[in-house]
């Protein structure tokens, strides 16, 4: 097998500073310590959704997002009243984002009543239309058809608007992508492909799992806009780099593939194991020198934004809060076994307007 | 005997039957360097090499198509779908592709390809992740369906789904990898479409297939010791082809019957087994065939909440008593 080693990068812009591009400079110190403390905010919850998991009050899968947390916080903090988000299982950190609180996320984990999803996704499967979060979704690639389907359907109601469809690196090889790109490109709609490239889809590095020199540059084959972003960890080059694509597709209405650059700490699920495909150094290389949060946190401390005492309250605020979580959501009811059954057919839990007849269920 | 689990019976068939045809080999996400996700191919690479165990990238409908037509060329691809349910990614090729080959061909060209992965809830794993597809996948003329619900069977069976002509879709369980039975060391087969007795009995007859046969076990157990009703446990082991003969006769000596299954109500195999039972043996029967499935939703996540959404223990035990009635 011959592999193509010219390397995909675009060229830098010389002298390229995040912090001065025109979308951060304007930042204020609030807007600043915003970003930071949601981005504590998912790695506090998600250190408690660990816990519990570990006390086996968490049932199945626990994909963490830990180490990504920047790209959640960076996209939706662009994000406008028409832009649309749609992701993977890898969910919690574009749920903090979007504005979803910890405790029916926690619920949601729990199983309970309470949950986003009244306990019947699970951590794989949170929504939240009312903020424009479609998901939470555990089919591999699966989501990202539906993600151009919330391009098609903004397009077609003429709101300024874009969709931002989230995968991994793994899910690149879906045929769906594909499809999905090739549609995007034909039809010119407002979305925004973001490859989460943290190197690994479970245990299968970049390079065994994907052809050809670099995973956005695809895009080209469909004749559209790509970029990658290497230094995914900076919140602020994310803010900057999706900021672009989204006046693409505001102002033009043209899809875009961004790579983000990325690492994720734990293992896939948090019961995989962690260290059988990747050295532990690699880990631990990767946090002592591209945290999200630690270089974020040094910035602001550099510029005196944050202060070691406004780290340590935000901090606590953020432990607090999801410590309140796991309170709340032990104390929920589950679902009962009625429930079970709701939440299939409108017409089911809407029996007074019921159009069809026959029998909708079978015991 | 060496006692070994359902997972390292799984191995033993694969393995042997790779040492045995130079034509096998073991296809899927995470087989190989990651040693399978469910750990079932644990140590094959370094056994085998990489031109039998082979990893692929997160594509099925690529690579389970890939199969097929390798298939159609003469390999015996043995497929892993990590989860069972990812075959939706794959359904033309699974479903146009290599149950029609054969048909459209006139019977120019064999397709022995099998497809195997665990199907089954009870992991709180979610709706997408816990589809037990068995009845979906037998109603396509074209494709044999297998579900052991034991480490026994799952070896003599893999074994015989490998070397099948046919495609066989091949559906296994997480919850059944880790038990253990005693198993014979080396060579043996199950024939597809051999149902099993696994206990005689006079007054009911339970039949089923996959983890449901285990808990049907137990109920009969809860049955005899608490009422001294004499349940037997019908195990299909095969759902297409089908054993009647074994289904009927049985009913004719115990004139009532239970399925049991953990796929949804609907057009489930149960419903067909029922059906076979009222047109070849309507008047042995002393009560309706009853059966026992999921209860008719997606998989609910919750935990205590999907074990009752699920066949357990207890239904089957009040589900027999009600079928004795
Ligand atoms: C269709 C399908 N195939 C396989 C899986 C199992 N699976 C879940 S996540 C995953 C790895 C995905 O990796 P990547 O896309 O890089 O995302 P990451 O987990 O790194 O966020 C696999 C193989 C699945 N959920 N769906
Ligand atoms: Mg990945």
């Amino acid at each position: 097998m011959t592999k193509k080693s010219a390397p995909a990068k675009k060229p830098e812009v010389a002298g390229y500073n995040a912090r001065q591009a025109p979308i951060n400079a304007k930042l204020g110190h609030d807007e600043l310590i915003a970003l930071y403390r949601d981005m504590v905010r998912i790695r506090r919850f998600e250190e408690r959704c660990l816990r519990s998991y570990q006390q086996g009050k968490i049932g199945g899968f626990l994909h963490l997002y830990i180490g990504q947390e920047s790209i959640a916080v960076g996209c939706v903090s662009v994000m406008g009243k028409h832009d649309h988000i749609i992701t993977a299982y890898r969910d919690h950190g574009h749920a903090l984002a979007v504005g979803m609180g910890m405790n029916e996320m926690m619920a949601e984990n729990y199983g309970k009543y309470t949950g986003c999803s009244k306990g019947k996704g699970g951590s794989m499967h949170y929504f939240d239309p009312s903020r424009n979060f479609w998901g939470g979704h555990g089919i591999v690639g699966g989501q990202i058809p539906l993600g151009t389907g919330l391009a098609y359907a903004l397009k077609y109601k003429g709101l300024k608007g874009a969709a931002l469809a989230f995968m991994g690196d793994g899910a690149v090889n879906q045929g769906a992508v594909h499809e999905s790109y090739n549609l995007a490109a034909l039809m010119s709609l407002p979305v925004i492909f973001i490859i989460e490239n943290n190197g690994y889809s479970m245990g299968t590095s970049q390079e065994r799992s994907s052809a050809g020199p670099s995973l956005a540059q695809r895009a080209e084959g469909y004749g559209m806009n790509w970029d990658i972003i290497e230094n995914g960890h900076d919140v602020l080059e994310v803010r900057d780099k999706v900021a672009a694509a989204l006046k693409l597709a505001h102002e033009k209405s043209l899809p875009s593939v961004l790579e983000i650059r990325t690492y994720r700490y734990r293992g896939h699920s948090v019961a995989d194991p962690d260290t059988t495909y990747r050295d532990k150094q690699e880990i631990e290389a990767y946090k002592a020198t591209k945290d999200p949060l630690m270089v974020f946190q040094n910035s602001l401390l550099a510029e005196k934004v944050l202060t070691d005492d406004s780290i340590a309250k935000i901090d606590e605020a953020a432990r607090a809060e999801a410590e309140t979580s796991a309170q709340f959501a032990e104390a929920s009811p589950f679902p009962s076994v009625e429930d079970i059954q709701k939440d299939v057919y409108w017409e089911a839990d809407n029996p007074a307007d019921r159009k069809s007849q026959g029998t909708l269920f079978f015991n | 005997m060496p006692v070994i689990s359902y997972r390292e019976a799984l191995r033993h068939a694969m393995s042997e039957e790779i040492e045995r045809d130079p034509n096998v080999v073991l296809m899927g996400e995470e087989v190989a360097q990651f040693n399978g996700a469910y750990k079932v191919s644990e140590g094959m690479l370094a056994k085998y090499g990489p031109q039998r165990i082979v990893d692929t990238p997160i594509s099925e409908a690529g690579f389970i198509g890939m199969g097929v037509g390798a298939a159609m060329l003469g390999l015996r691809p043995v497929m892993e779908l990590m989860f069972f349910s990812f075959y939706t990614v794959a359904f033309d090729q699974i479903f146009n592709n290599a149950a029609n080959i054969r048909y459209m061909s006139g019977g120019l060209i064999n397709c022995p390809i099998v497809l195997r992965g665990p199907a089954n809830g009870g992991t709180n794993v979610g709706a997408t992740h816990s589809h037990t597809p068995e009845s979906i996948a037998a109603y396509h003329p074209g494709i044999k369906v297998v579900v052991p619900s034991n480490a026994y069977d799952a070896k003599g069976l893999m074994k015989s789904a490998i070397r099948d002509n046919d495609p066989v879709m091949f559906m296994e369980n997480t919850i059944l990898y880790g038990e253990t039975m005693e198993v014979p060391d080396g060579e043996y087969l199950v024939p597809l479409g051999k149902a099993n007795i696994l206990r005689a009995g006079t007054d009911l007859s339970i039949i089923g297939h996959g983890r449901a046969i285990q808990m049907a076990l137990k109920a009969a157990d809860l049955l005899k010791e608490k009422h001294n009703i004499n349940a037997e446990v019908v195990d299909l082991r095969s759902i297409r082809p089908l054993d009647e003969e074994t289904i009927l006769n049985s009913v004719k000596k115990t004139n009532r019957a239970l399925y049991v299954e953990e796929s949804k109500p609907f057009c489930s195999v149960g419903a067909m087994v029922a059906a076979i039972i009222s047109d070849k043996a309507f008047d042995y029967l002393d009560a309706p065939v009853k059966r026992l499935t999921s209860i008719d939703s997606p998989a609910i996540y919750s935990m205590p909440l999907e074990k009752l959404q699920l066949p357990n223990v207890d239904r089957i035990y009040q589900a027999a008593l009600e079928t004795l009635k």
